[in-house]
């Protein structure tokens, strides 16, 4: 078995995850805050700086809006976790 | 401990509280009053209902007895018990006669005496008198009872029609079965029937034919429906029954109390030993998890921890393409610590992560996420939890405020009726499925919401009032569909939701159910249910009584898997089934320790008892003990790190006791990212699959050669005691304090009561655990703290942990892996009772011969489609990869739908499965992936490299002596 032969497309897989996240958290009464908050407690920094980098091409509106959000400094504001 | 077999008191315990009937309506306990009575003039006081042998027993006498034993209903059979009793006629036997208030007993008598060794006289008159020489000599209640009575002679002689010439039935791996010594007293029927509900076991013939026989007249133990689960030759009076072990080694000489290493029910055994030999292992009757049952993995398959196969010595290699070199432990640490120096250095701290291993104690799971965080600098630890149950972390905290199952085992025996979704406990948790099942003969209604066709669902005296055989991956819309007739149906528990749960998420979560959209019959397409099942199903769940819920990795690993915790909780909540016996949310964890695992902060984001690392006040106080600043950073998930050692950003990775290559989904990728690493080290028992890929092998010990404490499934705290020296000279959590003293951090500790010492200091909820105490009460199930002194059998009892219980909105949205023209069917995978998890402990054992390779379940619809035929080769293949394995046709599974386990690296099932993952905690998607099958020749070109490169991998190169 060769690993070369094995592509990773690890944006991708990122841009589904929270594409992911903001489907499921569409029902909270703030989703955007929601779907930051879930990506702030659980993502690493460079997970998250990594799709910062990537910009919105491929995510859901509502997945921009909160990595808009967390990009602002919501991490600044102490952990946002409701 | 010396070696001396446990008190039998000959009748069951009959509790005092006894809730009386099966009612809609759950009446409270009764409590009895106690009943006095004297026995051979000692006057005694036991509960009402209590049998004359029980009470005499608990009294410090004995009444001679050979049908009788306290793990089965008394049955009256072999005439040994009898007794006097003032102003009653006859001679009673004590074994049915129950005790009243005032009775006076007489247990030894001239006459009971007499009448005892006719019988006895009978008995021996068909027995081999070849005590010197049988297995279960000084060990034989037989033996007992003809001392006990005084047998001197047998009048009738020895040469009438007797039984000496049965032949034995070697054919379980385990246990002999020698016909010739049965007295039929039918105590491994019984404990067949009662004590593990397989009825494998009958009496066959009459009179002087009779005989124990084990399926059909043309089976033998091994071809029977027997699952080997050792309760019938935990019963047997005689050597009828007995281990194989017992003839080969003798009668043991010491008994150590310890906890079972497999699954989360977290079994309590007598490590029975002679010297460092272990002899056999005996379920334990004060374990409070399976009060004296077992399964055939903890019962039987100890034997991979004296394999051969074991490597006992550290070895280091530059590259992976290179054989391994034994070296000293030393040479080993160093080289490791100056490898993971010159990562962090190289690339930074976060270039190195841990796994915590779900099957090593609390305290090693401790010490090693310690390690990670206090010593390379990082937040990067994950636990198997990762692909099994961390949506359960997620959801029940989310829900309820803590991550833990609300029951514990107990509670099932006032369950009235038991909803099972995504589970197979006859398989993955089989003792407590005897419980269950149990509870279910008594009858408690049944509601198993599964694809596949399980035993729970239809088995010898069991049948599932409704079945729910859903397609794989809509749990989600099969729960909504159930809160909807619950909700429209006005069948919600009004008075519970108002007091317990908060008021507005409760409105807006009811208004989501009843959408017309989330009806059974709306969404029938959808998860291929009849929508009458479902409203029949919501209808018994909601009004049949206490209702309780178990669900295992059917439900966790999906992408909707923390929705479905969350589904289930709701369901629970809406119908008032939470915070008392009989009812609850009861996850049934896959291994024996993740529970601990989870609870001693191996998750990236959490510290030990479900601390966010974000939180000060929790990171100060580990600071404080520790010395050293704490990330607040969430760290790398397991599939995160792969991905980024893909990307070149993760370099050196520590895994004790786990082994991914195997375990987790998608293979190759799994391989791309071990093999991009620049140091693995893996500490295990065995050159695992993820071994082929490490720099760095530390040889493990196993649950016989430690001490510590593992966690079951109903938050249990339980001791494991080491019975033996480890094999390869140090216990794992000394392993790990040696790596860390390696790299530079202080550590002394010197038993790992020390550790758990640090665990209490540091975790509230660990407040009350010690090593005193554990050994003091046997076990504690957690919280224990002031607010819970004596632990916390179950949890939410006055209010929800976090204030008022959550409803959550669970819309189900379908997986991204969709079925089309080249993967037409859904692959779910699962397990099967002889084998564990991937199978590197069980496949070591003679549990092979009940599952020897993984095989392919295909409906006969889909097999004729395809040309296959059971026991055909068959090429199994996804998007991610493909493989062979032999097929069986059944319709066990839906038309549509293949299932396979994944116990056999030869298989792999999980070169098959895929990257998809839980949308909140990323735990795989398992259980549903689109394939294709068709007819194959053999091993596929994926798997004859993978065996090369195995090959290749595990090579050991020639020392010279030192």
């Amino acid at each position: 078995m060769s690993a070369e032969d094995h592509t990773v497309d690890t944006i991708a897989k990122l841009v589904r995850m929270a594409n992911q996240i903001a489907r499921n958290l569409t029902h909270d009464k703030d989703p955007v805050a929601a779907i930051a908050e879930h990506i702030h407690a659980f993502w690493t920094v460079r997970m998250q700086e990594q799709l910062f980098a990537h910009g919105p091409e491929g995510l859901d509106p509502l997945a921009i809006a909160a990595l808009e959000r967390l990009a602002l400094g919501a991490r600044d504001q102490g952990h946002a976790v409701r | 401990m010396g070696y001396e077999p446990q008190a039998d008191f000959g009748t069951p315990e009959v509790r005092s509280e006894t809730p009386v009937t099966l009612s809609p309506v759950t009446l409270s306990p009764v409590t009895l009053s106690p009943v006095t009575l004297s026995i051979d003039g000692r006057e005694v006081s036991v509960p009402a209902g209590t049998t004359v042998m029980r009470a005499a027993a608990v009294s410090g006498g004995s009444i001679p007895r050979l049908c009788a034993t306290d793990s089965l209903k008394q049955y009256g059979s072999c005439r040994l018990c009898l007794v006097e009793i003032d102003g009653m006629r006859g001679t009673p036997a004590s074994c049915t006669t129950p005790v009243a208030p005032g009775m006076v007993v007489h247990t030894q008598t001239e006459k009971l005496q007499k009448l005892r060794r006719g019988v006895m006289e009978l008995y021996i008159s068909d027995h081999p008198l070849d005590c010197l020489t049988c297995s279960a000599n000084n060990d034989c209640e037989l033996q007992d009872m003809a001392a006990n009575v005084g047998l001197r002679d047998v009048r009738y002689g020895y040469e009438g029609d007797n039984h000496l010439g049965a032949e034995t039935d070697s054919s379980n791996p385990y246990f002999d079965f020698d016909p010739s010594k049965c007295i039929v007293c039918s105590r491994c029927v019984r404990a067949c029937e009662e004590v593990q509900g397989t009825f494998a076991l009958t009496i066959d013939g009459r009179g002087f034919g009779s005989k124990v026989s084990a399926g059909l007249a043309s089976d033998d133990f091994l071809s029977s429906e027997c699952v080997s689960c050792g309760a019938c030759v935990q019963a047997c009076p005689t050597a009828t029954l007995n281990e194989k072990a017992v003839k080969a080694i003798g009668k043991p000489e010491r008994a150590v109390i310890t906890t079972c290493a497999y699954c989360g029910v977290g079994c309590t055994f007598r490590a029975e030993m002679r010297g460092e030999q272990v002899v056999r292992m005996v379920p334990w009757k004060d374990g409070k998890a399976n009060h004296g049952h077992s399964c055939v993995k903890g019962r039987f398959a100890w034997g991979y921890a004296m394999h051969q196969e074991r490597i006992t010595r550290p070895m280091i290699r530059e590259r992976i393409d290179q054989p391994w070199r034994e070296v000293s432990w030393e040479e080993a640490l160093g080289h490791a610590a100056r490898e993971f120096r010159r990562i962090a250095d190289t690339y930074g701290n976060n270039a190195l992560g841990g796994l915590v291993s779900s099957r090593c104690t609390n305290e090693e799971g401790f010490l090693v996420q310690k390690l990670v965080r206090a010593g390379f600098g990082t937040n990067n630890v994950d636990t198997c939890a990762r692909v099994c149950h961390s949506p359960t972390g997620y959801g029940l905290k989310t829900t309820f405020g803590t991550s833990a199952g609300t029951q514990d085992f107990d509670s099932v025996d006032d369950s009235d009726v038991i909803l099972v979704i995504g589970a197979n406990p006859t398989d993955g948790h089989p003792v407590f499925a005897s419980r269950m099942k149990r509870r279910l003969r008594q009858g408690a209604k049944l509601i198993v919401i599964d694809p596949r066709r399980t035993d729970m669902v239809r088995s010898p005296h069991i049948a599932a009032d409704y079945h729910l055989p859903l397609r794989p991956g809509t749990n989600v819309a099969v729960l909504t569909a159930m809160a909807h007739v619950i909700v429209t149906e006005g069948l919600v528990d009004e008075a519970f939701v108002r007091e317990r749960c908060d008021g507005d998420e409760y409105r807006d979560w009811a208004d989501f159910v009843s959408d017309e959209r989330n009806s059974p019959e709306f969404l029938a397409p959808v998860t291929g249910v009849d929508a009458d099942l479902v409203r029949g199903a919501a209808r018994l769940f909601a009004t049949g009584g206490n209702g309780a819920i178990y669900y295992g990795l059917g439900v966790t690993e999906h992408s909707q898997g923390s929705s479905t915790v969350m589904a289930i909780a709701n369901l629970a909540m809406a119908t008032g089934n939470i915070g008392r016996r009989g009812v609850g949310v009861n996850p049934l964890r896959g291994q024996n320790n993740v529970q601990g695992a989870c609870d001693m902060g191996s998750f990236p984001h959490e510290l030990s008892g479900y601390r966010h690392v974000s939180d000060p006040e929790a990171r100060a106080l580990f600071e404080a003990e520790w010395g050293v600043a704490i990330d607040p950073e969430p760290g790398m998930r397991i599939p995160n790190m792969l991905d980024a050692a893909t990307d070149g950003a993760f370099k050196g990775l520590y895994v004790q006791g786990e082994d991914i290559l195997q375990s987790d989904p998608d293979t190759k990728h799994v391989a791309a990212g071990l093999a991009a690493m620049e140091c693995v080290i893996v500490h295990d028992l065995f050159l695992n699959e993820t071994a082929n890929y490490a720099h760095v092998f530390l040889p493990g010990s196993s649950f016989l050669e430690k001490n510590g404490t593992f966690t079951n499934a109903e938050r249990r705290i339980q001791r494991v005691r080491k019975v033996m020296e480890p094999v390869n000279g140090y216990e794992d959590w000394q392993v790990t304090q040696e790596l860390a003293r390696a790299m530079g951090l202080d550590w002394n500790y010197t038993h790992p009561g020390e550790i758990m010492d640090e665990i209490a200091r540091l975790t509230p909820s660990f407040a009350g655990v010690n090593y005193d105490r554990l050994d003091a009460d046997g076990s504690l199930q957690w919280p224990v703290n002031a607010a819970h002194p004596d632990g916390s059998p179950i949890m939410h009892v006055d209010g929800f942990v976090r204030g008022k219980g959550k409803f959550v909105v669970t819309e189900y949205i379908p997986t991204d892996e969709r079925t089309g023209p080249r993967f037409p069917l859904l692959l779910t995978t699962g397990r099967i009772l002889s084998q564990y998890n991937v199978g590197a402990q069980t496949r070591r054992t003679e549990n092979t011969v009940w599952h020897g390779e993984d095989v392919l379940e295909v409906h006969p619809s889909d097999a004729e489609n395809r040309g296959i035929r059971s026991g055909d080769w068959v090429r199994l293949a996804s998007r991610s990869g493909e493989t062979t394995l032999r097929a069986t046709v059944t319709d066990r599974v839906a038309p549509g739908v293949v299932y396979t386990t994944f116990h056999h690296p030869a298989t792999q099932a999980n070169v098959v499965t895929t990257d998809y993952s839980d949308w909140a905690t990323n735990c795989p998607e398992y259980k549903v992936t689109a394939v294709q099958v068709t007819p194959s020749n053999g091993p596929s070109q994926w798997q004859e490299d993978y065996d090369n490169q195995a090959a290749q991998s595990r090579r050991i190169m020639a020392e010279p002596a030192e």
